[in-house]
């Protein structure tokens, strides 16, 4: 693949934009060449090692998700067929397994659209009002209201009255609740282990733990956990009666059962980060601050939430990306029922690969890549940049 | 009884809040350790006993065997387990290190200089690698095309890309690289598969280093940026104005005040590599095949083997975990302290 030659193609892109690029305060006192070329030779290398193997395979599995791919003698051929593996998911014979089962609307459906809408309208009109409207703010909002638009209307039809969560509205329970109960409890513990206590660093190799075990691990540990009658809570399943009620038949149950294992499992992830951000806290601003008189809460509220707020946004950006490609778990745990109850978005992709439909397989990815990016701009553009930016 | 509630100092809580925080502690302790409590006892057992129902306590419940054990260590699993065990071992820390020192690297150059790519450019490129791979898929050698398509990319540069003035800025750099893991393993797989069998090194370290690096930068970059956007700029400054070079500056100056930081990440990507299932399943087929591989292997057509599977788990986090201890004392308070001051 002639990679070397696009290599060299990026390197002319990176010295011609590097000529621009400047250090932003020190640049009155940098004179000799090296540090001139600075900018670019610390940043360099990352780009190279990305678009070498990030931009291939991005391009190559839009190609693939357009085409149907069929075993071919010595190999495989794709053959282009434009939007139909996109139309078959979005209206066609996959529709209810991956947007959902429609139910007709209740009253309770109408509210709550209704209110979204409503919201979503003072939300724009709130921008429009405002004196500085560029294009492509306006481009973006409009987006982000069609958008959410659109998924409040799939989640109100699916969620009750009969109706069917598909993948995809199941990949958003897990991605949300589980992300919220992991920055709840990964902060909790750490504000907890950076007090001064005997025993504390015992306590943080603990909470470490469960990120350290491979995911696939986790899920058929979880699996043997969760046996109703052969696990190690069967005593508590027979006091509750419950022995015979198999978790894996109910929907809801069998989701739950998924998000707590993802729970345990990621809330390390925000520990760790979160208790290297509180501890590179500098200390004089927390003395000063209790020498005047402040209570813990107003400490936190001022001083600790602002200093870990850029940390936290961070990781519950990468959190975010990563729990949308959530599939062990499912797989491992309940082979994505009952029925598709349990199915995530990747595990979708990966029963059409499984079945050798590799262009299906590469358009669920690809919905997927435009939800997460559908989030990831939204959090980045609207959420982290006004938390960050304003303190 | 005052005092019960009054804490000593700053970061020190009082007796009755400590009483709390060792509850809380403990309670979540004890959430950890029982599931990997189960896993051991798990590895003790024999078929029989997994699947007649819950025995809690060897020797109590169930008579412990050490069957589990000797297959995967010395059984017929054994030359396997150590040869996954052993590549395990080289491939993850090589990988997380390239990552730790790309990564952390080209966060700094994110936090301290200010990039402006521009649009044109960027779009050409873009344009000029579709261009090319269309043109290999309809048949034209690869060499041809690649030439072809990178005159056209400089000539367009040249021309066409120079009128679209707009420039993207740091954040915009920032965003591409924590989207290059958006898309799900089950898309990419395919691609990197092809793109490294072309190049003949499938089943061999340097593949799966070098996608091990590549998946784990961005996430290196932007948990180091934040790191490194907290170290106070006045430092470098008074080194610059000493007269120490960039690299200087980076090397003995915020290298060392992000060690936290460092450490933390390291541990991260250390543990992702470590346990990474899906490329290592497309990537390695017998020479340098990883752990997680083995244990994926024990779920067998008669169900999964637990015993198995528990004692490989516990031995794949051992390593992890001795890393782990050594490391948690430098994610320590008051490395920044007194820098600023002098």
């Amino acid at each position: 693949m002639g990679w070397a030659l696009s290599l060299l193609i990026e390197f002319i892109i990176m010295n011609t934009q590097t000529e621009e690029s400047r250090p932003s305060r020190l640049h009155s006192v940098i004179s000799n060449a090296a540090d001139r070329l600075a900018g670019s030779v610390f940043i360099l290398p990352t780009v190279l090692a990305l678009l070498f193997l990030s931009l291939f395979p991005l391009i190559a599995s839009l190609y693939v998700s357009l085409a149907k791919f069929d075993i071919a003698p010595g190999g495989f051929k794709l053959t282009f067929v434009g939007w139909d593996n996109y139309k078959k998911l979005l209206v066609g014979s996959e529709g209810t397994h991956f947007l959902g089962k429609f139910a007709p609307g209740t009253p309770l459906t109408w509210i709550v659209f209704g209110g979204v809408v409503i919201a979503l309208a003072i939300f724009l009109a709130r921008y429009l009002l405002n004196a500085r409207v560029s294009i492509g703010g306006l481009i973006g909002r409009v987006l982000l209201a069609l958008g959410s638009g659109a998924l409040t209307w799939m989640l109100v039809h699916t969620l009750w009255n009969g109706g069917r969560l598909g993948t995809a509205s199941v990949t958003l329970v897990y991605v949300f609740v589980g992300i919220f109960f992991q920055y709840i409890l990964g902060l909790s513990l750490a504000m907890l282990t950076v007090q001064n206590l005997p025993g504390r660093r015992f306590f943080r190799v603990v909470f470490l733990l469960p990120m350290m075990i491979t995911p696939v691990g986790v899920a058929y540990m979880f699996r043997m956990l969760t046996d109703t009658s052969k696990g190690p809570f069967t005593p508590i399943w027979q006091a509750l009666g419950l022995v015979d009620f198999s978790w894996v038949n109910n929907a809801w149950g069998a989701r739950t059962a998924i998000l707590i294992a993802d729970v345990w499992q990621w809330t390390p992830f925000m520990f760790i980060v979160l208790v290297a951000a509180l501890e590179s806290q500098s200390i004089e601003p927390l003395e000063a601050a209790t020498v005047d008189g402040a209570n813990s809460w107003q400490i936190f509220q001022h001083i600790t939430w602002p200093a870990i707020l850029p940390v936290s946004m961070t990781l519950i950006l990468i959190r975010l990306i990563e729990a949308f490609k959530i599939v062990d778990l499912p797989n491992v745990m309940t082979n994505g029922g009952p029925g598709t109850a349990t199915q995530s978005l990747t595990f979708h992709a990966y029963i059409n690969w499984r079945a050798l439909d590799i262009g299906a397989s590469a358009a669920v990815a690809y919905m997927l890549l435009f939800l997460v990016t559908f989030f990831a701009m939204i959090f980045v553009n609207l959420i982290r940049q006004r938390t960050v930016e304003t303190l | 009884m005052k005092r019960w509630f009054q804490s000593k100092s700053i970061n020190t809580p009082s007796p009755v809040g400590a009483a709390l925080s060792y509850l809380m502690l403990g309670f979540w302790a004890f959430l950890i350790i029982f599931p990997l409590y189960w896993l051991l006892v798990t590895s003790f057992k024999i078929s029989s006993q997994v699947t007649e129902g819950p025995f809690y306590l060897p020797f109590v419940d169930f008579k412990p065997s050490l069957d589990a054990w000797k297959y995967i260590l010395v059984g017929d699993l054994s030359r396997d387990t150590l040869r996954n065990l052993s590549n395990t071992v080289i491939v993850a820390p090589i990988s997380a290190l390239i990552a730790l020192a790309l990564g952390g690297t080209a966060a700094y150059a994110l936090v301290r200089f200010e990039y402006r790519p521009r649009v044109g450019a960027i779009l050409t490129f873009i344009g000029c690698v579709v261009l090319s791979i269309i043109v290999i898929n309809l048949g034209v050698a690869w060499q041809i095309a690649l030439a072809v398509s990178a005159a056209a990319f400089i000539i367009l540069l040249q021309t066409i890309g120079r009128r679209f003035k707009r420039a993207l800025g740091n954040n915009d750099i920032a965003f591409w690289m924590i989207s290059q893991r958006m898309l799900p393993p089950v898309a990419v797989v395919i691609p990197i598969y092809i793109l490294f069998q072309r190049l003949h090194l499938l089943d061999t370290y340097a593949a799966l280093i070098i996608t091990y690096v590549t998946s784990n930068l961005p996430i290196v970059i932007w948990l180091m940026r934040d790191y490194i956007s907290t170290i106070p700029i006045e430092l470098e400054e008074c080194a610059s104005i000493d007269g120490a070079s960039r690299y200087r500056i980076f090397w003995s100056i915020v290298l060392p005040l992000a060690v936290p930081g460092l450490v933390a990440t390291f541990l991260f990507v250390l543990v992702f590599t470590w346990n990474e299932y899906l490329l290592a399943l497309f990537l390695s087929s017998a020479k340098v095949q990883t752990l997680p591989l083995t244990i994926v292997a024990q779920n067998a057509t008669r169900g999964p083997q637990y015993w198995n599977m528990s004692v490989l788990i516990l031995i794949m986090i051992v390593p992890v975990i001795v890393i782990a201890i050594v490391l948690e004392r430098y994610i320590t308070r008051g490395l920044l302290i007194g820098a600023v001051k002098g």
